[in-house]
């Protein structure tokens, strides 16, 4: 399939958004997100995750987003992972650096 | 989707407001399916109105509940239901509602298709009009699927077609699917309850111990593609946890309005003892959700009873209430269909006729050789413009 940005970099030295389908409802355990146009509803399962998905927007990169967010280097392979879901099931989208 | 165990621990002690809801817009139908969960049939002359179903998605919108289920009775009877849909949706509550088809002209389907924020649930608990039409009524089944023509014909991907599984359809689970991927829809299936009308035909048409097995089994097997309103979670006492939160989110991150504004714990559980309080009361909705007494209660530690030495509680915590009280069970026992069988053994102690009958009841009486005495006996729709 075609695709219009390039996979060949990983996915925290892209840049990343929301889609704008998607609602986020803060919990005290992370947040829910709903897509509206998938119908799917997703978790994320801790509040600093929640922090990184906000960051995401204003961040030139994600891994500037778990920076911003406190995330430490040692956990960084797990919140690539947990992000790389949200991608999977279009929760987040890339954009333009 | 599996969720982590402490996840599922916050969602036992409740969310400050619900994930979804069912939300049944009136008892008013055009059917009278012998097991409807709601004893639906007659418009209720309390329904809330246009202005106060307004005032409760706006509620829904402060608490970001991201979409309601809407049912009934047929909630596209209600003159006003484009109306609430349109509403819903301009303020970011998503409307999934469901029908028995018989208004999903090609009109509606056509501007169906057309929004993002609408999905449709055809009822249908037969994969033959045999099957389906000996439970909701002669006719139905070609009702529905003229619908699901209607609703593909329109381009409408990925529409519900929503089967409460009985022991005459299990055999029909493939037949189901297949019907499903005929019409590009989704199959959901969903658990027979002994509520509303169920009551009266549970011993007939609820699944064989056998039977359930068969649905476990099937359900591990094609679990990923079919959507199930994690009502089979009782079935998780065979071993593995099916897709889903595999817990009972009454009260905890479900709850059920009626069409009167009643909120109750569950959509199968309409009776004053799972009553939570009134949309038209003072601090509405929320309040209810956040303070009533029976929510809090649902949200604190429950007692495992006599099902807490069983081996497969921490996978089936018990089974559904709802399914407990309409049957006569303690609600710290055992699920009438436990897995265990200690279900069958509980139901053979309980006397014929002790069981909690519904408190609200809007079937249509059965009157014959005589005129109904109300014009609202005779058709749901009098009165009711459009």
């Amino acid at each position: 399939m075609a695709c219009a940005v390039s996979t060949s970099r990983s996915l925290l030295d892209r840049a990343w958004e929301l889609d704008p389908q998607v609602s986020v409802r803060p919990e005290s355990f992370g947040a829910l997100l709903y897509h509206f146009g998938t119908r799917r509803l997703s978790f994320l399962k801790d509040r600093r995750l929640l922090g990184v998905v906000e960051q995401l927007a204003s961040s030139a990169t994600a891994r500037d987003a778990c920076d911003l967010a406190g995330i430490d280097h040692d956990a960084l392979p797990r919140y690539e992972r947990a992000l790389r879901t949200l991608v999977d099931t279009n929760m987040l989208r890339e954009r333009a650096a | 989707m599996s969720v982590g165990s402490s996840l599922v621990e916050h969602f036992a002690q409740g969310l400050d407001a619900p994930i979804c809801l069912t939300w049944e817009l009136t008892y008013a139908c055009n059917l009278a399916c012998r097991h409807c969960l709601s004893s639906s049939g007659r418009r209720d002359p309390r329904e809330l109105s246009t202005d106060e179903a307004k005032a409760v998605i706006d509620e829904l919108e402060r608490m970001q509940v991201f979409y309601v289920n809407i049912g009934g009775g047929e909630p596209t009877i209600r003159s006003d239901f484009w109306e609430l849909v349109d509403y819903a949706t301009d303020h970011h509550v998503g409307v999934k509602f469901s029908t028995n088809g018989s208004r999903i002209t090609a009109e509606v389907a056509a501007r169906l298709a057309a929004s993002d924020y609408v999905d449709v649930q055809i009822s249908l608990d037969g994969a033959t009009a045999e099957v389906n039409d000996a439970v909701r009524g002669p006719g139905s089944y070609a009702t529905a699927i003229q619908a699901m023509e209607h609703l593909a014909a329109a381009g409408f991907r990925g529409f519900k077609i929503s089967v409460v599984c009985t022991r005459q359809n299990m055999s029909q689970l493939d037949e189901f699917k297949a019907l499903a991927a005929r019409y590009d829809a989704q199959l959901r299936l969903t658990r027979l309850r002994p509520s509303g009308r169920g009551a009266d035909v549970w011993d007939e048409l609820h699944p064989t111990a056998d039977q359930q097995h068969e649905l476990y089994q099937w359900l591990l097997a094609n679990g990923d593609t079919v959507l199930t309103g994690d009502s089979f979670f009782h079935l998780a006492g065979f071993g593995e946890p099916l897709p889903g939160l595999n817990l009972c989110g009454a009260g905890r991150v479900v709850c059920l309005i009626d069409p009167v504004g009643d909120v109750y714990a569950c959509p199968f559980a309409i009776h004053d003892a799972f009553l939570a309080g009134n949309v038209r009361t003072e601090g509405g909705f929320a309040v209810v959700w956040r303070e009533s007494e029976l929510f809090r209660t649902l949200r604190g530690p429950q007692s495992g009873g006599a099902c807490a030495a069983c081996s497969a509680y921490d996978a089936c915590r018990g089974g559904c209430m709802a399914a407990k009280f309409f049957t006569g069970l303690p609600l710290d026992g055992p699920d009438p269909e436990c897995v265990k069988g200690h279900g069958e053994a509980a139901l053979a102690g309980v006397t014929h006729g002790t069981q909690p009958r519904p408190s609200v009841d809007h079937s249509v009486p059965v009157v014959l050789g005589r005129r109904p005495d109300r014009r609202c006996d005779e058709s749901p729709l009098a009165g009711v413009a459009g």
